[in-house]
């Protein structure tokens, strides 16, 4: 069962998550809330209405100094020379093997801010990333501010989200592109909003600073209730993402796993330019190496992370998530197969604790919203 | 069932014993830390089961779990009603919600069971 929870950070929320009934767990060395009532029915508020998530325990980096803007484009597989002020970009971090680092969203910040660039990274490889980082930038004038425990970040996602959070401030979420960002207030204090999200769902992430957090996560709850919204876990968290087929680090996402067999061609840009990783991508794009795809699972049970994907019993691949999906009430689950059995329709079998079940290679995502 | 009149395995199963037949269920502490359940894998009548090994599996939206024998015996009824009604789990854990009925092979393996107040410390102490 769960460890001890006394030497987890915490994050500017935890009382308010307790005072909610949360749950709290261990999460990437963080005390965070797994749910407050029912993953379901956090799940089913989010797609429905509104969902109101924690994630002030990712990583939020912010630079600055000279040739900032080409040295985190020498760290990341998708181009970050050239953004416009106010644009986000999603991108992997690669070693020189081409083997993922973190996941992350870059932000050029909008003019006038404090710092050009800001970064949110992984709970779980924030002191890893902060390292690299760090020893990449020895030697030149970058420095790097870790501001996630003076900052807090709540993630309001769901149709309604957008409209809740455009009365309670500046910023109309919606009037921002996706992966935009615009800076203005939120209940009245300084606030960056962006229209991003892990859920699938249309929506926004707030980033204020830590000791108005409680505030400002109790006005949008406020408004986000009349609509039929709840606060969210990360038990929710994990079954929204994994329907949208988005990675997650530890699971799709790994040491173990080259940017190239990701199937997230569009965080990946080759083209003329050069970046730590780069050629051992393309080396690897040559190379046949599983890939990662989605599999609808028969019956009632979920083939979870390590389950061997089998083909005429056979080895073929392995599970890196699994769940019964709340949206759609069947067992999905993402992974890695051999590309020879890649192919959409394409019938394998799963060991899940030593049972064989059959399932069917589906394409990505499982879930799509309606526009 | 009363709470207090029950033995409970560190795994959060409970146990009531009459006539040499254990009734056994998992507590609603282990309901709650296994957050929604979305399947049940029970035994077939006549398994054959030992204190401390699993003899089926409970699934979550989050996880599966093994359920653990609190008692060496057989199986000799499986509520066959909770795949269809897993919320029988949530209401009642310690009555309409018994999972398994096991003849009990040897009494010894009853002698590590907590009560209800051991059970208790037990779950404050995991926090």
């Amino acid at each position: 069962m769960v460890g001890t929870t006394e030497n987890c950070l915490k994050t500017s929320l935890k009382g308010w998550h307790v005072a909610r009934g949360g749950r709290m767990v261990e999460f990437a060395g963080w005390l965070m809330p797994v749910q407050y009532s029912s993953i379901i029915e956090e799940h089913n508020a989010t797609r429905s209405a509104v969902g109101i998530f924690d994630v002030s325990h990712m990583g939020r980096f912010y630079f600055d100094g000279e040739g900032i803007e080409e040295f985190l484009d020498g760290l990341t597989t998708r181009r970050i020379i050239g953004i416009e002020p106010g644009r986000i970009r999603y991108s992997l971090m690669t070693n020189e093997a081409g083997m993922i680092l973190d996941d992350v969203l870059v932000y050029r910040l909008p003019e006038g801010g404090e710092f050009p660039y800001m970064m949110v990274v992984n709970a779980g490889n924030r002191i890893k990333i902060l390292d690299w980082i760090n020893s990449q930038g020895r030697g030149k004038s970058i420095r790097l501010h870790d501001r996630t425990t003076a900052t807090a970040m709540i993630a309001v996602q769901g149709p309604k989200a957008c409209s809740v959070v455009a009365k309670l401030g500046t910023v109309n979420p919606a009037d921002l592109k996706y992966y935009a960002c615009s800076n203005g207030t939120l209940c009245g204090v300084p606030a960056l909003v962006s229209r991003t999200g892990y859920t699938g769902e249309d929506g926004c992430e707030v980033i204020i600073a830590a000791d108005v957090a409680a505030e400002v996560a109790s006005a949008i709850e406020g408004e986000a209730r009349k609509v039929g919204g709840l606060p969210a876990g990360l038990g929710a968290r994990d079954t929204l993402r994994l329907e949208a087929a988005m990675p997650l680090y530890g699971h799709e996402l790994t040491e173990s796993i080259n940017a190239a067999q990701t199937n997230l061609g569009f965080a990946i840009n080759l083209k003329d330019r050069q970046f730590i990783g780069r050629d051992a991508i393309v080396a690897a794009k040559a190379a046949n190496l599983p890939t990662r795809i989605g599999l609808a699972i028969e019956g009632k049970r979920a083939a979870r992370e390590e389950c061997p994907i089998l083909h005429g019993g056979q080895r073929v691949g392995f599970v890196t998530s699994g769940t019964i999906s709340p949206t759609l009430n069947r067992a999905i689950s993402m992974g890695y197969i051999d590309p020879a059995y890649a192919a959409v329709g394409t019938v394998v079998e799963v060991d899940i604790r030593g049972k064989t079940t059959p399932a069917t290679v589906e394409a990505l995502p499982f879930y799509k919203r309606a526009d | 069932m009363d709470p207090k009149q029950l033995n409970y395995a560190e795994t959060h199963e409970w146990v009531f014993v009459e006539n040499g037949i254990a009734t056994v269920g998992i507590t609603s502490h282990a309901v709650e830390l296994l957050t929604d359940l979305t399947y049940i894998e029970l035994p077939a009548v006549g398994t054959k089961v030992s204190a401390g090994r699993p003899f089926g599996e409970v699934e979550s939206v989050k996880a599966t779990s093994d359920l653990y024998s609190p008692v060496d015996g057989e199986v000799i009824e499986v509520n066959t009603t909770l795949p269809d009604r897993l919320g029988l789990l949530n209401t009642d854990p310690y009555g309409e919600g018994w999972i398994i009925k096991v003849r009990v092979s040897s009494e010894d393996s009853l002698k590590k069971l907590m009560d209800l107040e051991a059970y208790q410390q037990q779950i404050a102490g995991q926090g």
